[in-house]
């Protein structure tokens, strides 16, 4: 279940980095809309990962070169300018992805029409914050800006295909970039330019390998569980 | 240190459906910046646990209120006409669609 | 209409007569200023004291470990967010902005619970927190859902059923721990061990020693006594800790045939004090990250507000 593994992985964590925002958001109503989130894209993790295996083996158990998420979501929070953009970018690849999905025959289909509505909400939050924050003050403006530069490079990946997902990719990869391209240019901002094939920039982690953050993002998500082996909690 | 006074989000008021049939019932308040993150975060605060199907949010400052003392003469009058209301009238017992 | 300046004794008669029948009073009736500053005062510390909490359970987030534990905890924390904006606002019905009750957390004029300056060094004590210190929490709560001031009665109503899971969790978690291995039993006892007497403190000083307990029962805003809270707490947890199988680390608990309660051993209010005073394991900790996270969100404030004002869709 390659697949159950990649949008798995994916959504594994991306909630976790969104949960190591809990306590330092912002203001008050933003730490319960980021937990939404990270809640949401934790319980579609839950489901995918018991499609190929037992949840917590896969999520506590696996070395870091045998994940399967895109190096996108595993990109520290950064600045709140930066999270949105990861936000941005990756919300509105898996709303395009999960329509399709659900539209399909597929194993997925059943998850992703119920996880579609959840990250339609998704996107229209990075959306919001892309608005007011690109078209906010000057130095919103500049940390939006900065944001989205330093992660399109990891944005080609998102196209990558993935076995096991009976979807158009380069479709898909069209429709997505006419959607970023108009959101970022209601918000006075531009489309990044720069690489985003090719090497280490993008289209590894599918296959392994990650980016250093996430090593370390592992050893504190797994050493308690790997602490007490067999232990039930 | 607690930001420029610009920058603090007016409140809104949090009006919520519970569920269809029913009318929007006051659950709060919360800050935001412009209504659309008002009904955003409304959402997020007040029906995380599927309390509602539909959300009216309005700008506290917008409430025109009845006067300035809650308990209100304004409501006094409308005390004193109970044949108003259908407990008023005694009707003999056994007779029924009334 | 009633705006004459008419003698401020028959508004109090008016406040005492609501308060004897029992009725609530809101936000735009007149009420003697200590009762407006008392409230202001206890749902501000009440407020700083959920938003406060979310820090050393948050701590934990990262490492829970199982999914099913990381989404409670999630959860969890959430409603802490969420419960700390219900009471700010019904702090804002008296006309105190929360950006200037944030502002006297920030600067340390405004307090919140003492029990959030220990820290959680394993993952035993989100199952303590959990069990003893929301369940206190309950315990001292439950009554202020009749408090006098309806805002505030209303948003205890809201908390109260909402924090119903967070005791439970924190239950069904200790007892998973003491009935695992020999190392999970041994991180549920340690963490037992350490929260109990700080729970105990959480009632607040005896009564005897209790500056404000008495006006506030006159105001009903308090419903029951510091000591009286604290007895039904501990009378409530032994019998839970027996079903956990692990021992409350107080030599002289035990039942009172006479008093019909527990008796328990003296709390250490030397403690308490210290930890009040600024000197206790983490209250530099927790106010640096509050006061870090707020200075780290003005620019995104302030963007919001300015893209309002900008669209013409600025209030007020």
């Amino acid at each position: 279940m390659t697949a159950a593994l990649a949008l798995g992985d994916d959504a594994l964590v991306l909630s976790h980095r969104l949960g190591e925002w809990a306590g330092h958001a912002p203001v008050l109503e933003e730490e319960v809309a980021l937990a939404n989130i990270a809640l949401d894209l934790l319980g579609q993790a839950r489901v995918l990962l018991s499609l190929a295996g037992d949840e917590d083996e896969l999520a506590y158990l696996r070395e870091e070169r045998a994940f399967r998420n895109v190096q996108l979501v595993e990109q520290p929070n950064g600045d709140f300018a930066q999270t949105i953009a990861r936000q941005l970018y990756f919300s509105t690849y898996q709303e395009l992805l999960y329509e399709r999905l659900a539209r399909g025959t597929g194993p997925f289909a059943p998850l992703a029409a119920k996880a579609v509505k959840e990250v339609a909400y998704h996107r229209d939050h990075a959306e919001q914050w892309t608005l007011r924050l690109g078209d906010g003050t000057e130095e919103s403006h500049e940390r939006m800006r900065r944001g989205l530069d330093a992660l399109w490079r990891f944005t080609g990946e998102l196209f990558e295909p993935v076995e096991g997902c009976e979807v158009e990719w380069h479709t898909l990869h069209d429709a997505w970039l006419t959607r970023i391209s108009s959101v970022l240019e209601r918000a006075t901002l531009t489309v990044p330019e720069g690489p985003r094939r090719g090497g280490w920039a993008a289209g590894a982690g599918r296959q392994g390998l990650h980016t250093e953050p996430f090593g370390r993002m592992l050893a504190e998500m797994q050493h308690l569980h790997r602490s007490h082996p067999g232990a039930t909690w | 240190m607690s930001g420029s006074p610009s920058a603090e989000w007016p409140l809104w008021e949090v009006f919520v459906r519970s569920r269809r049939g029913l009318s929007h019932t006051h659950a709060g308040s919360l800050h935001a910046p412009d209504a659309e993150m008002a009904l955003r975060n409304a959402r997020d605060l007040y029906t995380r646990r599927s309390e509602g199907v539909s959300i009216w949010v309005v700008p506290s400052a917008e409430i025109t209120a009845s006067s300035p003392d809650e308990r209100d003469p304004f409501f006094e009058p409308s005390a004193d006409k109970p044949y108003r209301h259908p407990t008023f009238y005694a009707i003999p017992e056994g007779v029924r669609h009334l | 209409m009633t705006t004459m300046a008419a003698d401020a004794g028959a508004y109090e008669a008016v406040f005492d007569a609501a308060l004897a029948a029992d009725e609530r009073i809101e936000p735009r009736d007149w009420m003697p200023d200590d009762y407006r500053a008392t409230l202001v005062r206890q749902m501000a510390q009440h407020a700083h004291s959920e938003i406060i909490g979310m820090q050393p359970e948050a701590n934990w987030i990262t490492r829970a470990p199982s999914l099913r534990r990381k989404a409670i905890l999630m959860a969890k924390v959430q409603d802490e967010a969420g419960h700390g904006l219900y009471l700010y606002s019904a702090a804002e019905t008296l006309g105190t902005s929360r950006e200037e009750l944030l502002d006297k957390l920030h600067s340390g004029r405004q307090k919140y619970s003492s029990i959030f300056n220990y820290p959680t060094l394993t993952w035993a004590d989100v199952g303590a927190i959990g069990w003893l210190v929301d369940g206190a929490a309950i315990t001292n709560q439950v009554p202020l859902c009749r408090c006098s001031y309806g805002p505030y009665a209303r948003a205890m109503v809201r908390i109260c059923k909402e924090e119903s899971f967070h005791q439970r969790q924190g239950y069904e978690l200790l007892l998973a721990l003491s009935q695992g291995t020999e190392a999970q039993h041994a991180m549920a006892q340690d963490a037992v061990d350490r929260w109990w007497w700080p729970s105990l403190m959480m009632f607040g000083p005896p009564d005897d020693a209790s500056a404000h307990s008495a006006q506030s029962m006159a105001w009903k805003i308090k419903r029951h006594s510091n000591d009286e809270l604290r007895q039904r707490f501990v009378d409530i947890c032994v019998p839970q800790a027996e079903s956990l199988g692990l021992t409350l680390p107080d030599p002289e608990l035990r039942w009172s045939e006479e008093r019909e309660h527990y008796d328990f051993g003296p709390i250490d209010w030397d403690e308490f004090r210290e930890i009040l005073r600024g000197n206790g394991p983490c209250n530099a900790q927790r106010i640096t990250q509050r006061r870090r996270a707020h200075e780290e969100g003005a620019w995104v404030r302030e963007a919001a507000a300015a893209h309002a004002a900008k669209h013409g869709k600025a209030q007020a």
